[in-house]
């Protein structure tokens, strides 16, 4: 539970040379670290300091500005029930309601054992599909208060290990772009001319 | 057991399909299904002409911006100062707009359709570097344009000299980690950047001519983007002979709450009506329980709500704005007669509320008061003070006249769209607008809800319900 693990840093690196500015991957390093270690750690925060080269102040101060992003352990799995309007008129209340009573906590809570975080969240992007919720960011749509109890109860048993992976991470698929075919991140500085097929344009045709 | 099922909620019809065409397919998102579906020609065309050809072509198709503001695509790619390179192109996928729902569809569903509307777009303006932002939030999404990304760097689409033309460009896939904020295009830079993603104080920085590390940015909405296949395929003309002139092609829509049939429409633009969507066969099919529908939110939780007396508008910016509202980011929510309308309008005052960014004191601070405010009204705890109050706190925010709907029955004409407004962006205003809005076409409820003899247990914001 700390820095980065060097196949991580290797993961950074890449991540980072995609960047005129290496800044630029704070917020991409941030998840990385969560989907190590679960949440954000003051280790891995000095580490991604040190990678991108600005303090550790400056990584907390944009860190602690987006929801996303934990600094304590929250539970395996982090139960987002949507609560903004769409969702409040089509019930939203009442998944909350069964989420709680099914693991025994209040909104905002953590599960003694560690397995589950419950909170309310905003608009989802599934309005059509109301009331909805997402566990570690994987959806599920139109939920009943019923539904929400047998999801819970098929995380815990792990049957959908599969399906929702443990807390942090995002896409199971990360960008990678071919030594051979990238373009590659340049200083904005050290550019003034216009790309290639501006100029080329201008003496006649692209290709 | 449970299942994760991904992005549902299009419904198909018998109309023009732009952005679209492909989701009948399991298999749109892959570059396979893309290329035998006509993927890639766009951009061929375009790299079969000057950039300035291109640019001309999107400039004569009126393409509208589909983040919230409207403005035109083509317009706004001119905006850059002359001979300043290098120049960015940011996606704007960040959507986060209460009853907003396209976006992440359009990239779930469709990814390589963005992608070639990225790679023109850069073409035409002279982009040379991408960087496509997702919402935090949307795992699938960010996978399904991670994986599309990758096939359409190894299959020679994005990178160097694509398809052997002098056009080269990178695609960078950046994610966010939820702040709806962030969507406001200078904020977005900001977070681009590395930083707390606040909005930058305007003037003078207009992306256009100072974005991304200080370089000349074009900030573009996904749908926008997504156009752009069809335009350099099928060419302005195609493209302007559906909708209006003034609001050419089509939309996506969602809409959501009380109707029957709850879902993602891609409809005429200009000149379908709110009637045709909230009532019409191939679109929600009425309200739901066959009630009445008491009042609707035309452009996201950001616009100034209708009633039923705005049914036969027809989704057209110009319209919308004179009848007091706006078109938005293209969502629609419903309320039937069961609603409970101050408790419905502080879930959207909460939400603006909680995710003020505080650079400016009357968003964070008139926000939070009108939350505080609000809440203690539908709490049953408020006084006829507090209605007063919510008001008075509003015009700290937006001083003057603010825009609403007119009504037959209260006897109102309508104050026509936008508002003044004290603060940098437009969180501090949307935390009034359903306020202000309900206070002005529902007063009777609220005053019921501060009678002292009123009891003090929390209504819910609608009885649940409903035969969908
Ligand atoms: C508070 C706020 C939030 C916004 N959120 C989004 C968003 O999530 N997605 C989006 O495309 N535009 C959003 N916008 C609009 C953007 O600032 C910008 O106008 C848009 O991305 C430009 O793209 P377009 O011209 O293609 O519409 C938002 C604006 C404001 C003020
Ligand atoms: S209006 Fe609100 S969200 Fe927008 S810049 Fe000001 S404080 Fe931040
Ligand atoms: S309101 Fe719940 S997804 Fe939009």
């Amino acid at each position: 539970m700390a820095r980065l693990t060097d196949a991580n840093v290797s993961i950074a690196e890449e991540i980072i040379a995609r960047y005129p500015r290496a800044k630029s991957a704070l917020i991409p390093l941030l998840h990385l670290a969560q989907e190590q270690d679960g949440w954000v750690t003051d280790e891995a925060m000095r580490h991604i300091a040190e990678l991108i080269g600005v303090t550790p102040a400056e990584v907390l101060g944009t860190g602690t500005f987006y929801e996303m992003f934990k600094f304590e352990p929250v539970g395996k799995y982090l139960i987002n029930v949507c609560g903004t309007m769409s969702c409040a008129l089509l019930g939203a209340d009442d998944l909350m309601h069964a989420a709680e009573e099914e693991l025994g906590i209040h909104e905002g809570g953590t599960t003694d054992d560690g397995m589950f975080t419950l909170h309310r969240a905003e608009c989802q992007a599934a309005c059509t599909e109301a009331p909805c919720l997402q566990v570690n960011y994987r959806f599920k749509f139109r939920a009943t208060p019923v539904e929400v109890r047998q999801l819970i109860s098929d995380l815990r048993s792990g049957r959908l290990d599969d399906e929702v992976p443990p807390h942090g991470t995002l896409a199971r698929i990360r960008q990678h772009i071919p030594a051979d075919r990238g373009v590659g991140a340049v200083d904005p500085a050290d550019v003034t001319e216009p790309p290639a097929w501006i100029s080329a344009a201008s003496q006649g045709g692209a290709s | 057991m449970t299942s994760f099922p991904w992005a549902p909620g299009f419904i198909e019809g018998n109309r023009p399909q732009i952005v679209t065409s492909r989701f009948q397919y399991e298999d749109s998102f892959t570059l396979e299904r893309y290329l035998a579906t006509g993927g890639y020609e766009g951009l061929r065309s375009a790299l079969a002409r000057s950039p300035q050809d291109m640019h001309e072509e999107v400039r004569s198709s009126t393409l509208l911006g589909r983040g919230g503001a409207g403005f035109p695509a083509g317009v706004k790619w001119g905006l850059t100062p002359e001979g300043v390179y290098p120049r960015y192109l940011v996606v704007n996928g960040d959507e986060s707009e209460p009853g907003t729902y396209k976006d992440r569809l359009l990239m779930e569903r469709d990814p390589h359709q963005l992608i070639e509307g990225c790679l023109i777009a850069c073409y035409a303006a002279g982009l040379s570097r991408c960087f496509l932002y997702i919402r935090g939030e949307m795992a699938l999404a960010q996978e399904r344009v991670a994986a599309a990304l990758n096939d359409a760097y190894a299959a020679g689409y994005i990178g160097k000299n694509i398809l052997g033309s002098a056009f080269s460009i990178d695609i960078v896939l950046h994610w966010g980690a939820g702040a709806y904020v962030v969507g406001e295009e200078t904020a977005l830079i900001e977070s681009l950047e590395g930083n707390r993603g606040m909005p930058r104080l305007k003037p003078p920085y207009f992306p256009a001519a100072i974005g991304l590390y200080g370089q000349p940015t074009i900030v573009n909405n996904v749908e926008t983007l997504s156009n752009l296949p069809f335009i350099a395929t099928k060419g302005a003309a195609e493209y302007t002979a559906i909708g209006t002139e003034s609001s050419p092609g089509t939309r996506m829509v969602a809409v959501s709450g009380h109707v029957r049939r709850p879902g993602v429409y891609e409809i005429i633009n200009g000149t379908t009506t709110f009637r045709d969507l909230l009532y019409g066969e191939e679109f929600c099919q009425g309200i739901r329980d066959g009630n009445d529908l008491k009042a609707f939110v035309p452009g996201g939780g950001s616009a100034p709500w209708f009633l039923p007396d705005q049914l036969d508008l027809p989704f057209e910016g110009r319209l919308v704005g004179a009848a007091g509202s706006m078109l938005g980011s293209g969502a629609i929510m419903v309320m039937d007669s069961t609603t409970d309308i101050p408790s419905a309008a502080l879930t959207l005052t909460k939400f603006y509320a909680h995710e003020s960014c505080g650079k400016c004191v009357p968003c964070r601070e008139g926000g939070t008061w009108l939350m505080r405010i609000l809440d203690r009204v539908v709490e049953g705890h408020g006084t006829t003070d507090d209605l007063d109050l919510l008001l008075e706190v509003g015009e700290s925010i937006c001083p003057g006249d603010m825009p609403h709907a007119a009504s037959a029955d209260l006897q109102l004409e309508a104050t026509p769209f936008p508002y003044k407004m004290t603060t940098i962006c437009f969180v501090g205003p949307s935390a009034y607008v359903p306020v202000h809005s309900a206070l002005t076409l529902f007063r009777s409820e609220f005053e019921a809800r501060v009678a002292p003899s009123r009891s003090r247990t929390r209504i819910p914001v609608t009885a649940v319900g409903g035969d969908s």
